[in-house]
């Protein structure tokens, strides 16, 4: 590794740690009008976290999250309008029963492989959001909106309750991140990129594949509710097309990914910020606005199907949080033995 | 009162052909080059925009029109999978899933653009509304029946295109294992495209049928996707007459469906279709 990489590489994770903590004392440092925003960021960041560990590494493209974070919504309106439990309970408890309705749903749509897969998990999801609109308690087919007593607990001014959503939504941007890291550097994560590599050379070396996959299914639907829940504190209202709606939280989520490099780490970070600068400018378009996302996911997978961290890891030696597992000291003095100065580059190339 | 539930599932038969007919090119494209394509359905609905624009600036008859889409749509398929899907085909379908997914948003955002959010249905004349009385208040739409003899001959000519033609055999050579026949001479970049071209011919006599049948607007896509998804899993993956009764199924569950509660319609054809995929995940009648 040369010393101007290392010196850019570090320089990066120098701006990541700034970063993170900067958004953990937003509410101090911005508008009422950014917090909003960053509350909304926040919770696309964890949707993007979970599609890209299940698109990703796990090889399972699904188009149909948006269902859990509609069950985390009327979850959560459930247990606070209708049965008066506390607020802050009720979040985790929406991510609870995600979970508990992602097991039939992965049942079922695990009898289908690849993209017939893709679009069982839609037709579940299309399921789940007309089931939604029967629900009479909860507004039936137009929704309707979360009681005043409900949004106070949150915090009695408007500036406090902004910065206890956007706490609540970074908190679980945090944990969502940290969860991600551990599972990929531990045992079930090695054997995940090596499925993202290579599925079936993954399972012929011992990887139980199903297992993996299985535990990122489950594993994301909490997450999801939960998210679901936040995002239904920052709209105030639940309804059908909204709580599940597949644009706002499967087609933005998936363009970020693939934007910012699907089955990196670093990608939906890079992708949902992107998506937010980028939108600061095309808001007025319109229509317009989706055709060009759609067009520049296009291009980019063309050129680079590891996104936007793809093209900037072809000029970095490392990834900005390294995941991977690096050879030994030992190994690669071994190897440098073994087969001279080639290998050596070889080894120093990032894998794609 | 028996009347009433025999005329709901005849209705159902009937609206099974129009399913089949979204159901047929999905099939094609699913069995010869393995990956779905999302954007099905929102080709279908653009097929159904460039019938609106030659009925009602050229004037002309809706089944001209329908003909006259045909081998655009096949040039249209043909190109769609040399130039653009081509590239993403591979080992990895992850890339092909998120290209026709991207495919997708950019259709249904481009005639929300062009044609805006408004309903649009073209008139079928008289047949439309020409119905045949069966008896005991039992009547069947003339335009129905039409549509599900179409949908009939549309499969069988598909099923003899693949195992009676010379490119029929090639395309199946192709879907067994594609290495093996490129080794044999075969080019299977080639191939590919003129299957693709060959589905988005069905595609275009989908819309042409779909277009008449029901109102559509830009965001109709997705729905007849799920449709054709739904009915090629039913009939089991691959088989082009199981389609015919996959259609059908649907069809049935959904007009049953639709006489209890109208919001219970799409429910019922998607909970047949979980229940099917629970009890017999590979279809109703499997290829393999």
């Amino acid at each position: 590794m040369d010393l101007r990489s290392k010196l850019v590489l570090n320089g990066a994770r120098v701006a990541f740690v700034v970063a993170v903590a900067a958004m953990a004392a937003a509410p101090f440092l911005f508008s009422a009008t950014h917090i909003v925003l960053l509350t909304e960021f926040m919770s696309m960041l964890v949707l993007a976290i979970m599609w890209n560990l299940l698109a990703g590494y796990a090889d399972i493209v699904t188009v149909g999250q948006h269902a859990f974070v509609g069950i985390g919504a009327y979850a959560f309106f459930g247990f606070t309008a209708l049965w008066g439990l506390n607020p802050y309970l009720a979040i985790p408890l929406g991510g609870l029963v995600a979970l508990v309705i992602s097991v039939p749903t992965m049942i079922l749509v695990f009898r289908l492989r690849t993209a017939y897969l893709a679009i069982g998990t839609w037709v579940v999801a299309e399921l789940l959001m007309l089931a939604a609109g029967k629900l009479s308690a909860w507004g039936g087919g137009s929704g309707t909106s979360v009681p005043i007593s409900i949004i106070l607990s949150f915090g009695s001014t408007r500036g406090d309750r902004l910065a206890t959503i956007y706490w609540l939504a970074f908190g679980l941007a945090a944990v969502a991140m940290l969860v991600t890291y551990f599972l990929l550097r531990s045992r079930i994560g090695i054997g995940l990129t090596a499925m993202r590599d290579n599925e079936e050379g993954a399972a012929a070396i011992g990887v139980n594949v199903t297992y993996a996959r299985a535990l990122c299914f489950l594993g994301t639907a909490p997450f999801l509710g939960m998210a679901g829940a936040i995002i239904t504190l920052q709209k105030l209202r639940i309804a059908p097309p909204a709580s599940f709606s597949i644009t706002a939280w499967t087609v933005f989520i998936i363009f970020n990914v693939v934007i910012g490099g699907i089955g990196s780490f670093e990608g939906p970070i890079i992708g949902t910020v992107f998506y937010f600068l980028l939108r600061q400018y095309l808001a007025g378009l319109g229509a317009w606005h989706l055709i060009l996302l759609g067009g520049f996911s296009i291009v980019i997978i063309l050129i680079e199907k590891r996104g936007l961290w793809g093209l900037v890891r072809r000029v970095l030696s490392d990834d900005l949080i390294p995941i991977a597992h690096k050879p030994s000291a030992a190994f690669v003095t071994a190897t440098k033995a073994a087969s001279g100065p080639a290998a050596i580059a070889e080894t120093q190339e990032p894998a794609s | 009162m028996t009347a009433v539930w025999i005329n709901q599932i005849l209705q159902g038969v009937m609206l099974g052909g129009l399913y089949t007919l979204f159901a047929t090119g999905l099939s094609l494209s699913a069995g010869v080059m393995r990956f779905v394509n999302i954007a099905h359905g929102d080709f279908i609905v653009l097929a159904c925009y460039a019938l609106l624009l030659l009925t009602t600036m050229l004037g002309l008859n809706p089944a001209i029109a329908t003909l006259a889409v045909l081998p655009i749509a096949f040039a249209f398929g043909f190109g769609l999978q040399r130039f653009l899907l081509q590239h993403v085909v591979g080992d990895n379908v992850l890339l092909v899933i998120l290209v026709t997914f991207a495919l997708s948003i950019i259709i249904e955002n481009g005639l929300l653009e062009g044609f805006g959010a408004d309903p649009q249905k073209i008139s079928g004349g008289w047949m439309e509304t020409a119905t045949i009385a069966l008896g005991h208040g039992i009547n069947v739409g003339v335009f129905q029946v039409v549509t599900f003899a179409a949908a009939v001959i549309l499969v069988a000519a598909l099923d003899l295109l693949l195992y009676r033609t010379g490119i029929g055999a090639k395309i199946r050579a192709v879907s067994d294992d594609v290495a093996a026949a490129n080794l044999i001479g075969l080019s299977s970049v080639r191939i590919y495209a003129i299957a693709m071209g060959i589905s988005f011919v069905t595609v275009g006599v989908a819309a042409g049928f779909m277009s008449i049948w029901t109102n559509f607007d830009p965001a109709s896509g997705p729905t007849r996707l799920l449709i054709a998804f739904e009915v090629i899993v039913l009939g089991g993956l691959g088989s082009l007459w199981g389609s015919l009764v996959g259609g059908v199924v649907l069809g049935v569950a959904q007009s049953i469906g639709g006489q209890f509660d109208i919001a219970w319609q799409i429910m019922a054809g998607h909970i047949v279709f979980l229940i099917v995929l629970a009890l017999r995940p590979q279809g109703l009648f499997p290829k393999y």
